[in-house]
């Protein structure tokens, strides 16, 4: 879920050849009829990635008597232009949008586009994480999305070249390796020492990490004022990775590059920070091949999150009483710990978190990693985070090209993070 | 201006009807069928061009004067977004970077597509249009394909090319570092997907030259070097003056393959080595959903420029004929 596949090189294509014929893939139609009563004889779901939805759906669907059309876009990056087309044209947005942290931070800008579901449903406030419910409000106090995932955060890594480079393997070892930040990077720079290989894929990755564990205003301040400059959050994440950079830790694979992609089964790096929604991508990238070489480990400096989800209404559904209704089906306890045991999405409902069938789920990928604990214990942990309008543009678009152009020796470290300040105020204004 | 790659025949033009005496139905239709009916037959191409073309440019112009949010309001700012762009430094990077690859990528094609037409133009060559069909090959698989192919060709790692260059002791090129490397490698995958285009089209006209002309040459002791110059490429003009026109529409709206040489990041590089006018118009137009009204202004500067540079195009591939 989240930042999952944004900017796969393979759905960039398919954009770029879809923009390239006009963009005519039109949206879909939802003109059902109306009848009498209000009751909805169809309601559309959108979502992206995986969400799990599909056997939740059908026991709803004999619930309610209602029918779900279930939509799902692959990657992100083609889901977006949906959702910005279907708002912008007042037309084809489905009755429960799925919204990402990115996007929906975005559209929050422009509350009146998406239902105050407030109204239309029970008062679920207490029952998830405090600041994931929170980040479903609007400036204006709307309530515009429910809560469905969080990213959290764990490391990685690959056991066998842990082994080669004569460092433990064992998850309760390689963690305390890794008490803080300074530590990981001396353990870098063994690897280094041994291999003469970067220890993690790349300096950003590790940014994004220490960004969110710090928590509070990361790029905007909570009126909205960009404040990359002054914030601590980025400040601390910046000084982190220019010292990995200097320390020559990571491969300088940029996130979704075919140097990337390739490097998980090359094993030109050996960890990389994971979200949970990020264990499929690693998976996927290794390839069956090296099924049980990798394992999961605690992230060093504690917890945070990156990534996760919304259900949210369009002002445009015909029948937003009812698919409020969906949303706050699909997002309950019950459902959260059946989307996670089908495709892997990390509850937010507090008890779906206690869930057992969610505590004791181990994944065969990664050597039978306990991952329900390990992200499970430290999701209740996780710093609550202001991220703004464009944050993810800024971060994207700005901050990472400049640490990048640090670590490539393209601009000193000044240089760099002058243009990143420059470069937030642009990409940050709205 | 004469625009066909061929030499179209001399339009039919109507012929004055005999004068009518008496003012019959008949007639009245007659006429206005002589009248209407060629307007009716291009028509569903205009059509189509106002709903689809016209249309959104004439939309795009209105949006550039606003300060636009795609998903929410719009106000009037007037020519603002248009003096904004004087003083953008992103937006005259990308375009140099346009311009950049556009040379690297129209020049050396079109010297080739020359080159080749010529070749395949011989009576001698035997296979000819199997070799025809091979040369446009490459236009026929679809950009991104070509994109994905050559990203993995100049990937930094494990990439074919960096792997022939470490054969002679070249050091590995980080292909999307710098301006020079990545304007290469991008204007290769234009060059290799339109060459051949190029090629056909210029055969074309090659063939269309009447064949007494080079016999007469040929008798009067002009060499073949001679017959190129001196018939071939005059005779070629109209041909050509097309084929650059479209290179030119074509090069400046250069997209898909920066796009997916970075990985399909927006900003083309780190620094913006290869972002192009395209890249720069998305960024801001659809990319970034509150700078919309911007992003339209980027649009029509750029029809600006192409129509601009075809026209010049257009001038000088004239008058050095003439």
């Amino acid at each position: 879920m989240s930042v999952t596949t944004r900017r796969n090189r393979f759905a960039v294509a398919a954009l770029a050849a879809v923009t390239a014929i006009g963009g005519l893939a039109a949206c879909g139609k939802d003109d059902e009829a109306k009848e009498s009563g209000g009751k909805p004889s169809k309601l559309v779901v959108d979502t992206f990635g995986e969400f799990g939805y599909d056997e939740i759906i059908k026991q709803y669907e004999k619930d309610t008597g209602i029918k779900v059309e279930l939509r799902k876009t692959a990657q992100l990056n083609e889901y977006r232009p949906k959702v910005v087309r279907a708002l912008a044209t007042g037309k084809g947005a489905a009755d429960v949008t799925a919204l990402e942290e990115g996007i929906l931070n975005e559209f929050k800008t422009n509350p009146a586009n998406w239902a105050d579901l407030a109204p239309l449903i029970a008062d679920h406030s207490k029952e998830y994480l405090p600041w994931k419910w929170e980040l479903g409000k609007a400036a204006d106090g709307r309530l515009i999305g429910l809560p469905t995932d969080v990213g959290s955060l764990a490391v990685c890594y690959r056991k066998d070249l842990f082994a080669a480079a004569k460092l433990p393997t064992e998850r309760d070892q390689v963690a305390a390796l890794w008490p803080d930040w300074n530590a990981f990077i001396e353990t870098g720079k063994k690897y280094r020492a041994a291999t003469n290989k970067g220890l993690i894929d790349s300096v950003t990755t590790a940014a994004s990490a220490v960004m969110v564990q710090q928590g509070g205003d990361l790029f905007y301040d909570k009126e909205d004022n960009v404040v990359a400059d002054k914030s601590a959050a980025v400040k601390t994440a910046w000084e982190t990775s220019v010292a990995m950079a200097d320390a020559k830790i990571s491969s300088k694979s940029a996130t979704w590059s075919p140097e990337w992609s390739a490097g998980f089964k090359q094993g030109t790096f050996a960890a990389t920070f994971c979200p949970s929604w990020m264990l499929g991508i690693v998976a996927d990238n290794s390839g069956p091949e090296n099924k049980g070489k990798w394992d999961v480990a605690p992230v060093p400096g504690g917890a945070g999150n990156w990534g996760g989800s919304w259900l949210a209404v369009p002002a445009q559904s015909k029948f937003p009483k009812e698919a409020a209704k969906l949303a706050e089906y699909l997002t309950n306890a019950k459902s959260q710990v059946e989307a996670f045991k089908l495709k892997g999405p990390l509850p937010t409902n507090l008890e779906a978190l206690k869930n057992p069938d969610f505590t004791s789920y181990t994944n065969e990928y990664f050597s039978g990693a306990p991952t329900g604990k390990i992200f499970g214990g430290s999701v209740e942990k996780i710093q609550p985070l202001h991220l703004g309008p464009k944050h993810q543009a800024i971060k994207e678009n700005a901050f990472e090209p400049a640490l990048r152009s640090y670590e490539n020796g393209q601009s000193p470290k000044d240089k760099a993070w002058e243009q990143f300040l420059k470069d937030a105020k642009t990409q940050g204004a709205f | 201006m004469s625009l066909s790659a061929t030499t179209a025949p001399p339009s039919p033009s109507a012929p004055p009807p005999t004068p009518p005496r008496r003012r019959s139905r008949a007639i009245t239709l007659n006429r206005l069928d002589l009248k209407l009916s060629p307007y009716l037959y291009i028509a569903p191409f205009f059509v189509i061009f106002g709903i689809f073309g016209f249309y959104p440019m004439l939309r795009t112009a209105w949006m550039s004067l606003h300060d636009w949010d795609l998903i929410g309001d719009h106000s009037f700012i007037g020519f603002d977004n248009y003096t904004r762009l004087f003083t953008d430094e992103y937006f005259w990077n990308a375009t140099i970077n346009t311009f950049g690859i556009f040379i690297l990528s129209t020049i050396p094609q079109l010297l080739l597509a020359l080159f080749l037409a010529t070749m395949l133009n011989r009576t001698f060559l035997r296979a000819r249009t199997l070799f025809r069909m091979a040369i446009f090959m490459p236009n026929v698989v679809s950009v991104a394909a070509v994109a994905i192919v050559f990203g993995m060709l100049f990937q930094r790692d494990f990439g074919l090319i960096n792997w022939v260059l470490s054969l002679v002791g070249v050091d590995a090129v980080d292909w999307d570092a710098q301006k020079w490397s990545s304007w290469t490698a991008i204007a290769s995958m234009v060059n290799w997907r339109w060459t051949g285009y190029n090629t056909l089209i210029l055969l074309a006209g090659m063939q269309a030259i009447p064949k007494d002309l080079y016999e007469a040459a040929a008798i009067d002791g002009a060499n073949q070097w001679k017959q190129f110059w001196r018939i071939t490429l005059p005779m070629l003009t109209p041909t050509f003056v097309f084929v650059v026109t479209l290179s030119t529409i074509g090069g400046l709206q250069l997209f898909t393959e920066p796009l997916v040489f970075g990985n399909g990041n927006i900003i083309g590089g780190d620094q913006r080595e290869f972002q192009t006018l395209a890249m720069y118009m998305y960024e801001l137009g659809i990319e970034n959903l509150s700078s919309a009204g911007y992003g339209a202004a980027v649009a029509w500067a750029m029809f600006v420029m192409i129509a601009l540079v075809s026209l010049v195009n257009f001038l000088l591939v004239r008058r050095s004929v003439k």
